[in-house]
Formats: C-alpha cells, structure tokens, sequence
C-alpha cells in the first residue's frame, strides 16, 4: 500500500510532507497513544464484529451499510417493475366491433411448458417447482393474484405503488443522501466524523426499521397499499375504494419513521457541514458534492416534516375515525388538502432525488476533463435557486385537481423558470468538457450518461409545465418518461459513477473495468429502449392503469410497442446483476487500489486508503477551491486542495 | 495537534449541540405548518367556527387564557436560570428556578388534560368532523412536544442537581432552553387560532 501511494503521489509527498515536517515530530505517533487528550478517536482500538460492522459508530461504515441497503432494495423495487411490466406487454384484447378480440390471453411464463399452461399437468421440473411454490394447494398464489394468466387489478395497483414507494424512499435517498453524504461528507471537509455519530447510527436503524415495517406490508392480509406512491385521499382514506386495511397503515407508519431517520440525518449533515468543515475550508472551497448534500439536508429538513402532518392525519382517519381527507357526508374533510400537503413535501422531494446527482457529476467531469468546473459559483447558486424554486411548484401536479385559473398561471411560470438554473448548470458541464483532455473512464461515461439523460427529462419536463399541453398528458405515459429520465437516467446514473468512482476509497479496491463498462453500455442502451417509447405512448394518450391498455381503439397500434418496452426492461433488469455481482466480487478481488488513483484534488484522497478510524493522520489545512486542475505553470495537472503554496512569495495575496 | 484540532473547534460560534437544537426547531416549524394550514383550510372553509352541526360546542377560553400564562411564566424562569447559571451565581437560584420550571410545564399538561376530558364528556371527540379532530390533533401534537420538553428538562435539573454545570460549560442546560423556549412561544399561536380563529 505504502509503495503505491509513493509512486502516485511523488510531488504531493515531496511538498506536502516536507510542507508539514515541522509538525511531524508531535504528529506522528498521536493516533496510537495519546492518554490524556480529548479526542476519542485519537485513543481508538480495534472493536469487535458487532461494533465495527453492525451498530457502527464510524460515518464510512454508517455510508457503506446505506449502499448496501439502498442497492438491496433497488433489486425488490425493480423486481416490482419487472411483474407490472410483464403484464401491460400481454394485456387482454377485449372484442370491439369490426374487430376480432382475443379474449384474455394468459401471461406467458417463461420456462414453463405449454403443456402446464394450457391443463395444468406439470411436465418438466420447472413446472412441477413453479407448482410446489407458486401454485401448490395452500399457497395458490397464482390463483389469487394471476387468475386466468391476467393479474388483479389490486395486484397491478400494489406493484405500482410499491414500486415507485420503494425506489424514491428505499433506494435514491439513501444512497444518494445516506451513503454518499455519510461517506463523503467528514471526508471530503476534512473532519473525523460526523457532529453527531450516535444519531448517525440511529437514522440508519431508523431507516432498517422503515423498511422492515414497509417490507412487512406485503405479507398482511388484503395486501400492501395501493393507492400510489402519491396515496390520493381519498382512495387511501377509505379501505373500502382499495381493498387495503394494515397494508396502507404499515406504509404511512413506515414513512412515518423513514421521516425520522431523515430528520436526524438532515440535523447531522447541516450542523457537520457548517460547523466541521477543517482549516481554510470556506464555504465556497467545498466541493460541488457537499453543497448539493447541504442544500439537500434543508430540503429534507424541512420538507419531509410537511409529509409527516400530512401521514398523521391519514393514520387518524384511518384508524381514529377522523374526517381530515375522506369525503364522509358531515365530517368536514377535504380530499384536495392531502393533495397540496402531499406535493408540497413531494416537490421538494424530487428535487432531493436530484441535486446529489447533479453534484456528483459536478465532481466526476472536471477530474476527468482535468479542467476547473466552468462558474463554480454560478453551479452553487444555481442549486440554491433550484431548491427555492422547489417550494413555490407544487401545483404543477394539480393542473387536473381543480384549481384556480390564475393559480396555474402562476405554478406554470414558476416551474418553467427552473429551466433557468438547470440550463445554467447544463451548460457549465458542457463548459467543463469543452476543450478538456477528456478520459473516458467509465464514472466519465456515466456522468456523461447523466447529464445528456437530464437535459432529455429536463425538456419534457418544460412540456409538462405547461398548463394546456399537461391537461391532455396527465397521468399518461409521458410522465412516466419523464421521471424515469430524470430518476433513473439522472440519478441513478450518477449513483452508478459515483459508485464507481469512490469505490477505491470505500473498500481500498477497484471495480473491474471491463464488467463496469459492460454494464454501462448495457444498461444505457436497455434504459433509452424502456422509456424513450414511453414518451410516444403519452402522446398517443396510454394512460397509466392496468384497465386495458388496449380497450380503446387509439391504443391497438401500441402493442408491439409496449412489448419491445417489456423486453427492454428486463434486460435493463437482468442486466443490473452484473453490477451486483461486479460490487460483490470487487470488495474481496479487485485490483487493489493506491490512495489517489483518478489524481484528484478533493481532501477525501489525501487520507489512506482504506480510510483508518478518524480519517486522517492529521487534520489537513486548505489552500485553495477544490478544481484546480491544468493549472497554467504547474508540473502536474493537478493541485490538491491540501497542497501548501509551494512559493512563499506567492502568500503575499 | 490535538491542540489544534481544539483551537478549530473552539472557534466555531455555535457548539454542535445547539446549532443542532436550532436546526431541529426548524424542522418542527414545518411540522406545525403542516398541520396549522390544515386548520387554516378547514377554518376557511366554514362560515362559521365550530361548524354548524357542533355549534353547542364552548371551548374553555379563560382556563386555558389561564394556563397560557403559567407556560409563559415558565419560559421566563426557564431563561432566567440559564442567566443565573451563564453568571455564576449560586446553583441554589438556577436549581429552584429550573424544578420551577419544569413543575409549570406538567401543571399546564394536568389542566390540558383535566379540559380534554371535560370536553370528551360534553361530546366533543376525534369523531366530531374537522372541528373537533383539528382541535385534538393540534393542541395534542403541542401536549407531545410540552410533555418531551418535561422529560428533557427532568434530565437536565438531574444533572444541575448533580452539580455539573458552571459558567463555562452549560450546553445541555442551554439547549433545553432553546427547545423549552420554542415551545412555549408556540403555544400563544396555536391558542389564538384554535380558541379565537
């Protein structure tokens, strides 16, 4: 390990050690003993299994569980997908007149023989395991949710809930926000750890719980919520309109703590960013990444607490007997307010799935463009514009609520002046890779990947602004485009290159390259063939519902259509395990990793690889912004924040 | 270079702890603008306030008028304790004043309660419409908050008890004034609103 930081970081060492030699005596034995001070983390020694890897204290523990919950759940929400998708490739052609109907056509099962499908007599051995677990006497899950090869309504109505519920709570937010934030954050302001670890530790169980109540909704009788993600009242009120008793209850109580866990990590990321950040760190010296975290952790902050009020009142009206939401003759309620309380959380939201994306690509393309990112400045304020912007937009979910003429004037405007600050940031990465040296290394190709998938979903989103044009797209396809553009092509993208990128840090290794690049290629392509399509389905009017996507005569052309979009979403599906697999195996075989390999200038590179308890030898001083690459008289191309002025002539400003 | 790291955290201007607090307090706010704009769409939303079918309905105003000023008064002890406490003066003044505090904050909760079951008995429930869950939803959701502010302050006059705060080093008593601060000074909203609204 020694050896390879030496070789890559000749001039650092040379100028960076010798800079710091005269504190070197008092330094370099602090870590091991140093009986009397005031640093935990000074006097640290080597903790048992459970402390180190379970109830974990350390932020880089606490960010590794994070990803490795957030990547667990994405496979449950995308294996949600993958069932829904199955069934809107095979819908059931009624029989319209002039035209043959096919009656309701089974869903195919792969593997199973034709045989089995058509009688039921198991052939092979898939049949006969499909039987025993699928379709056995006691368990008859086919029976209750595909009867006659067509899933239930309710079915259909679950898979979507819980899978956008799944994606937006279980997966972007604690990866992005749980596991980057916690990894990056004390790393990259150069501090020990977090302000509060304790807490820390307690948003990550908080967030397990969540899940295990969420996870526990499947298996109560009457099934899990399904009334959307969005839980309109009062569909969600009544059990009567969905069917659901304890499965909607578990999912507004799951919520419920997931918001805890947010409040106390939102407190935790705020008071460390503003109060921890090491020597010289300003504020307009921190990296790109730890402003979109910051502006996210308010965001969060003061978001999710409105969702909160808005899940109190659904569980009083649920369980209490109360009429905030439901429409009961004499109670008083109003259904449209879950509405506003919900967007008004949900806005802001969308902008927390976002901004830790763009701020990850605002890291990946200037190291490897080797160019300072273009107007620094303007990307952060930019990003403050965005997430103020994020609070008067609400109503632009609510064009077809009902709504006050003037008022959707008003939302209209707003929304589509946030093209102001996202073309502004678009535009500045495009400046960055202009004339760059450009590498395309795959965390590259994927901050590529995100920045053209966003400008796709940021476009169709100044479609949907519009009152007029939104009147006829509601709840179509092309909303559907449209967040998956920007969550999937945006986000995920960015979680991907992220992943790739810090991954030397995170576990001292890299992950193979070839099965990285792989799944990028992979997975671009497979995404563009499942949603571009989507955006020609909204425009042809296929709403979004399972009740029959081929009942109206405007909808026939569009089958061939919806099963390209079914194939395409399992490979994206399939291909996703390369990834696991890759994540898996590189932790215990990758090729081993030195403490610098991309050459960057943040401060998280300057502590050892892998990161030992508290981070760093010493805590570093910071000398300049975090981009300064190719600087102009330099030897190398690049400039760590860490690195004294090696000229003492050149203190003098 | 412990010393160091001493000098970089003795130059912040708010110790973690109560830039914590701050920054929790404005997550409540939220919570309670939830649920305040609530009451403003349903109070919007009636002529008249309660609603027609609960008109018999009389909230305890002077009661509760009553109670708004012990929950002042112990935002005022409260603060003076931190004061006697940041000065030094002897521990006797900031103890009595602190177990005064607290015993002001469980009395408000006694007669909150003793109301609420007042109101159970003339009628007025969860079930009563929007009116009468608006009102228990609101000023139980504040109840919540009081009742936490209790425990945190019963922690905080064991500790004073115990002798661990001095002038220099004070923050658990600091931020539990802030929190107790907060909520009191929320209390005269919510009491406005849904007594008077």
């Amino acid at each position: 390990m020694q050896e390879n930081d030496n070789r890559s970081h000749e001039h650092d060492n040379d100028e960076n050690h010798d800079a710091a030699h005269e504190d070197h005596d008092t330094v370099e034995h602090a870590p091991e003993h140093n009986g009397d001070d005031h640093d935990a983390h000074a006097h640290h020694h080597e903790e048992g299994f459970i402390r180190k890897y379970i109830f974990s204290l350390d932020h880089k523990m606490i960010g590794k569980q994070f990803l490795i919950y957030g990547l667990i759940m994405l496979f449950l929400g995308g294996g949600l997908a993958m069932l829904f998708r199955w069934q809107l490739a095979y819908p059931e052609i009624p029989e319209l007149e002039g035209q043959a109907g096919r009656g309701a056509k089974p869903l195919p099962f792969l593997g199973l023989s034709d045989e089995y499908q058509e009688t039921g007599e198991p052939k092979t051995w898939a049949d006969r395991y499909w039987e025993k677990v699928f379709d056995s006497e006691e368990t008859e899950w086919t029976e209750e949710f595909i009867p006659a090869g067509v899933m239930t309504g309710a079915f259909y109505n679950m898979l979507f809930t819980m899978h956008a519920t799944i994606m937006v709570f279980f997966v972007v937010v604690p990866i992005l926000v749980g596991a980057f934030g916690n990894f990056l954050i004390p790393l990259m302001i150069g501090t020990r750890d977090m302000a509060f670890p304790v807490l820390n530790m307690l948003s990550f169980w908080l967030a397990v719980l969540a899940a295990v109540v969420m996870v526990s909704g499947f298996f109560v009788p009457g099934g899990h919520a399904s009334a959307g993600w969005t839980g309109y009242a009062p569909l969600s009120v009544d059990p009567g309109w969905t069917g659901v008793g304890w499965g909607l209850n578990l999912w507004a109580i799951s919520l419920l703590i997931q918001g805890f866990s947010s409040l106390v990590g939102s407190i935790n990321y705020i008071t460390t960013i503003i109060n921890m950040r090491a020597p010289g760190m300003t504020f307009f010296r921190l990296p790109l990444v730890i402003w979109a975290l910051f502006i996210v952790a308010i965001l969060l902050l003061l978001a999710f607490p409105v969702l909160s009020s808005a899940l109190a009142l659904l569980i009083f009206d649920r369980l209490a007997g109360t009429t905030f939401f439901s429409t009961t003759a004499g109670g008083g309620g109003d259904p449209l307010l879950w509405q506003h309380l919900f967007w008004f959380f949900g806005h802001p939201e969308v902008y927390i799935l976002i901004l830790p994306g763009m701020g990850i690509a605002s890291e990946l393309i200037p190291v490897f463009s080797r160019k300072p990112i273009f107007g620094y400045r303007s990307m952060v304020y930019a990003m403050i514009a965005i997430a103020f912007l994020g609070w008067i937009v609400w109503g632009h979910h609510m064009f077809q609520s009902g709504m006050q003429p003037g008022m959707g004037a008003f939302f209209m405007t707003t929304t589509m002046l946030i093209a102001v600050p996202s073309a502004i940031k678009t535009f500045n990465w495009l400046g960055t890779m202009y004339r760059g040296s450009i590498r395309f290394t795959t965390p590259m190709l994927h901050a590529i990947a995100f920045v053209s998938m966003f400008v796709i979903g940021g476009l169709s989103g100044i479609y949907m602004a519009n009152t007029p044009v939104d009147v006829a797209i509601h709840d179509t396809y092309f909303i559907v485009a449209h967040i998956h553009y920007v969550v999937f092509g945006g986000s995920l993208f960015a979680i991907f290159g992220g992943i790739i990128f810090w991954f030397p840090k995170m576990y001292g290794r890299y992950m193979n390259d070839t099965l990285c690049k792989i799944h990028f290629w992979l997975t671009f392509i497979a995404f563009n063939c499942t949603f571009f399509p989507m955006h020609i389905l909204g425009v042809g009017l296929h709403r979004r519902r399972i009740d029959n996507p081929m009942a109206t005569e405007h909808l026939f052309g569009f089958e061939g259509m919806n099963i390209f979009i079914t194939m395409s979403a399992f490979t994206l599906g399939v291909v996703q395990l390369i990834l696991a697999f890759n994540f898996v195996w590189s932790i215990y075989k990758g090729k081993v990793a030195e403490k610098n390999p991309w050459h960057v200038n943040t401060l998280e590179w300057e502590a050892p690889t892998p990161v030992p308890h508290g981070n760093f030898a010493q805590i570093p001083t910071v000398y300049r912004g975090p981009y300064e690459y190719s600087v102009p008289g330099e030897e190398s191309d690049w400039l760590p924040q860490a690195q004294p002025e090696h000229a003492p002539a050149s203190a003098g400003d | 270079m412990v010393q160091r790291e001493m000098e970089i955290a003795e130059n912040r201007p708010f110790s973690n702890a109560k830039l914590g607090v701050i920054i929790l307090l404005g997550a409540e706010t939220m919570l309670f603008a939830g649920l305040i704009g609530a009451f403003l769409v349903y109070r919007m939303g009636n002529a008249t306030w309660p609603p027609l079918s609960h008109a018999d309905i009389q909230l305890p105003r002077l009661v509760t008028g009553i109670n708004t000023g012990y929950l002042i008064i112990s935002g005022i002890t409260m603060y003076l304790s931190l004061r006697m406490i940041q000065i030094d003066l002897p521990k006797l003044f900031s103890n009595v004043l602190l177990i005064l505090t607290g015993t002001l904050g469980l009395v408000f909760l006694i007669i909150q309660g003793s109301e609420w079951v007042q109101l159970i008995g003339k009628g007025l429930t969860l079930q009563s419409g929007v009116y009468g869950a608006t009102f228990y939803v609101l000023i139980g959701c504040h109840a919540v908050h009081v009742f936490g502010a209790v425990i945190w302050l019963t922690i905080v006059i064991g500790m004073s008890l115990a002798g661990r705060f001095t002038s220099d080093n004070h923050t658990a008593v600091e931020t539990c004034t802030i929190y107790w601060i907060y909520v009191v000074a929320l209390w005269p909203i919510l009491y406005f609103l849904v007594y008077f609204a």
